[in-house]
């Protein structure tokens, strides 16, 4: 029986397993829309095509599904970029479905038209405009199968008005063929061999892990492996929860804003083990003195990402999910006690290190403290909840002090570093998995970004806890501004009018204000006692900076320290 | 050091757009880059000249190049035993004084007379770069008055195709 375009997307969608789709009508997408009415697929309408997109990611996050988002040509399409951007760099897989002007029209000008293909090329992980309905379902099995295998990431479907409108005996293929396209499972078993052996021979072992761990669902394998050998842990911030953070083990996390002891115990030691971590500029610092006494193993499915930033002296190129499994076969020919036997004088220097400098700040009972906020939710939660943040000095705290205990708990734009982030991406890590507590981190600067997502929240009750740690300044810039700038603030306070309380109650959300410290966690457990969405606007005081710091160009030793 | 990679594509839309697009945003140095329809209609062969610095750089681009889902194999030719042209039209003024010395130059590098009129004659000449570089040279004495060249393509001696290697 022959079917609408329109029609066939939705087909497909069902018969990817899709359970949601994140969108925002428009003028090309009207047929697709039609289709969604008539056919009954779960939506959730977004304010804005950004909100849509990120709302999308985090539910891809949370859930480890791929995340759809629909948007119109022209601007609906170009709204989508910030998030289709955000997801590349953090390989999220995604499927991105954009109307576009019908086939007669492409290159005229037309309104509302934009050549999203050329747009998103550097920021997708592959991209289609199909022009003629025949390929249309081809196309889509290609898509999730290319978002979700290999190292994920989104994959953009641009579809002219006119392909949905047309007609099709629909049939979905069984199989994906693409010739330049077979991802990397398992490797070189070899290679896992020689880990074993530079593990049994290292004096001062550490093992890094990051987003790869994460995404591919292994935090179970790592922590027997690291159970097993007693091997110290530092996280990046993509790695955190991978690994319980209050396992003895663990040193926190490692970079700019790591730990004393996760920055040191990288600086010395001899064999670096980084699974699933792409040795960024905010983990590095000075790239030629990274881990300077350190043979380097790198685990990555991406054999791009070997050798890019860091050179490794052993490549483990494969799934983790076929990696860990076999690393962990080797090593348990070894027992317990066998593993820590070497590291003796290691596992004492690290803990040193933990215990003299461990995080900390100044207490204070006249100001509510930043740092006491991520804590307080924290020790609410129990550590359960699934934790989402935008980008500053609240993000690096909340991965300082929060206590992720579970892999995929903590949702952040580690990659990209997106302001704007955090609400449409805890909306949609709520809708994923409805049964659990959604904490936002957000600040007085992001929540701007994109607090039309709150009139989202509200109509589809999604009981989001949106904690706004408003300092009224633009934080990072600020300390920044503050240690390298001579105190000159230029344009990052934000001190003005702006009564959050209020703004949240006029979109349907409940609105709560703590001023005082002794009201904290009172006002913090109401929150996430209330039903439905909830948004605390929380009175810090400005001019705390995020510390311990590695100053741009410099070593990771070379930390401010704080408290 | 410079690298000649052969590139297999699939014969789509935008692919051109996907690779041109990567060289340029991971700021690879690339001298030159031909494309063209090859013995398979739905296979396009693209040939790259890469100025690297060492081999790290060179598994980078081929690496992040091969990740393009529409790329489907690359064959480094530089240290394969193999034939590398690039063809240049070059059009060069000619009086009737001129003529004969230019009809003399362009039978030493083997290269043909296309068109000639009063004033001008076009000149192809096929062959290694530096070849075509050195004719050019010659006929700026004369005077190029302008020049078209395709950027070079590549191809391995003996039996084995590149899909095949």
């Amino acid at each position: 029986m022959e079917i609408l375009g329109s029609d066939v997307v939705i087909e497909s969608l069902r018969k990817e397993g899709v359970e949601v789709v994140f969108g925002y009508p428009g003028g090309q997408v009207l047929p697709l829309y039609d289709a969604l009415y008539r056919m009954k697929f779960p939506h959730i309408l977004a304010r804005h095509e950004q909100g849509a997109v990120h709302a999308a990611d985090g539910y891809a996050r949370a859930t480890g599904k791929v995340g759809v988002c629909i948007a119109t040509s022209g601007p609906g399409a170009t709204n989508l970029i910030t998030g289709i951007a955000t997801a590349y760099m953090d390989s999220i897989p995604l499927v991105a479905i954009t109307g576009q002007v019908p086939v007669s029209l492409i290159g005229k000008d037309s309104f509302q038209e934009a050549d999203v293909c050329g747009i998103t090329t550097p920021i997708t992980k592959h991209n289609y405009l199909v022009k003629n309905l025949k390929d249309l379902p081809r196309v889509l099995k290609e898509a999730f199968y290319i978002a979700r295998t290999g190292r994920p990431g989104p994959v953009l479907v641009d579809i002219p008005k006119d392909v949905f409108n047309d007609k099709i005996d629909y049939k979905y293929p069984e199989d994906v063929k693409l010739r330049g396209y077979s991802p990397v499972f398992a490797g070189d078993e070899a290679t896992i061999e020689l880990v074993l052996e530079k593990m049994r021979q290292a004096k001062n072992p550490l093992f890094f892990v990051g987003g790869g761990v994460n995404i591919s669902d292994t935090s179970d394998l790592l922590r027997r492996i690291t159970a097993l050998t007693g091997f110290p842990v530092i996280s990046s911030l993509m790695g955190l929860g991978c690994i319980s953070n209050d396992d003895a083990a663990h040193l926190g996390m490692v970079g700019m804003h790591g730990t004393y002891a996760a920055n040191m115990a990288t600086t010395e030691c001899d064999l670096l083990l980084g699974i699933g971590v792409r040795f960024d500029d905010r983990v590095t610092g000075v790239v030629k003195d990274f881990a300077p006494e350190a043979q380097i193993v790198h685990f990555d499915i991406d054999p791009a990402e070997i050798n890019k930033n860091i050179i490794a002296d052993i490549r483990v190129v494969g799934d983790l999910r076929w990696s860990l499994p076999l690393l962990y076969e080797k090593a348990v020919a070894y027992d317990s006690l066998e593993w820590r036997n070497n590291i003796q004088k290691w596992l004492a220097t690290v803990n040193g290190w933990k215990q003299e400098n461990p995080l900390t700040y100044n207490c204070s009972n006249e100001v509510i403290m930043p740092q006491s906020v991520i804590e307080t939710v924290s020790e609410l939660t129990k550590g359960d909840a699934i934790i989402v943040t935008d980008v500053g000095q609240h993000q690096m705290w909340a991965a300082q002090y929060y206590n992720f205990v579970s892999q995929r708990s903590f949702l952040t734009s580690g990659g990209l570093g997106t302001m704007g982030y955090g609400l449409p991406a805890a909306i949609g890590a709520q809708l994923g998995l409805p049964e659990k507590t959604v904490v936002l981190f957000t600040g007085d600067g992001s929540i701007m970004m994109n607090c039309q997502e709150m009139a989202t929240a509200a109509n589809n009750d999604v009981a989001v806890k949106i904690i706004v740690m408003n300092n009224q300044v633009l934080g990072m810039v600020n300390q920044w501004q503050r240690m390298f700038y001579e105190k000159r603030y230029s344009h990052t306070c934000l001190k003005g009018h702006t009564d959050f309380v209020k703004l949240a109650e006029a979109m349907g959300v409940t609105g709560l204000r703590v001023t005082k410290p002794s009201e904290l966690k009172a006002t913090l457990a109401e929150a996430l006692r209330i039903e439905g969405p909830v948004l605390v606007d929380v009175w810090l005081p400005n001019g705390e900076d995020v510390l311990p710091m590695v100053p741009a160009n410099c070593r990771l030793d070379e930390m401010v320290l704080g408290g | 050091m410079k690298h000649t990679l052969a590139v297999l594509v699939e014969n789509r839309p935008g692919v051109l757009t996907h690779i041109s697009g990567l060289i340029s945003r991971r700021a690879y140095n690339i001298e030159s880059i031909a494309a063209s329809y090859t013995e398979e209609a739905d296979t396009t062969r693209i040939t790259i000249d890469v100025e690297v610095d060492d081999e790290l750089q060179l598994e980078q681009v081929v690496n992040q190049l091969s990740k393009l889902i529409d790329v489907i194999k690359i064959v480094d030719l530089t240290h394969i035993d193999s034939i590398h042209r690039d063809l240049a039209l070059i059009k060069v003024k000619a009086s009737p004084e001129t003529r004969s010395d230019i009809v003399d130059i362009v039978e030493i590098f083997r290269a043909k007379i296309v068109d000639v009129n009063r004033e001008t004659m076009v000149i192809e000449l096929t062959g290694e770069e530096s070849k075509i570089d050195a004719l050019c040279e010659v006929l700026m004495d004369y005077g190029i008055i302008e020049l078209a060249r395709t950027g070079k393509i590549a191809l391995s001696r003996g039996p084995i195709a590149a899909k095949n290697m």
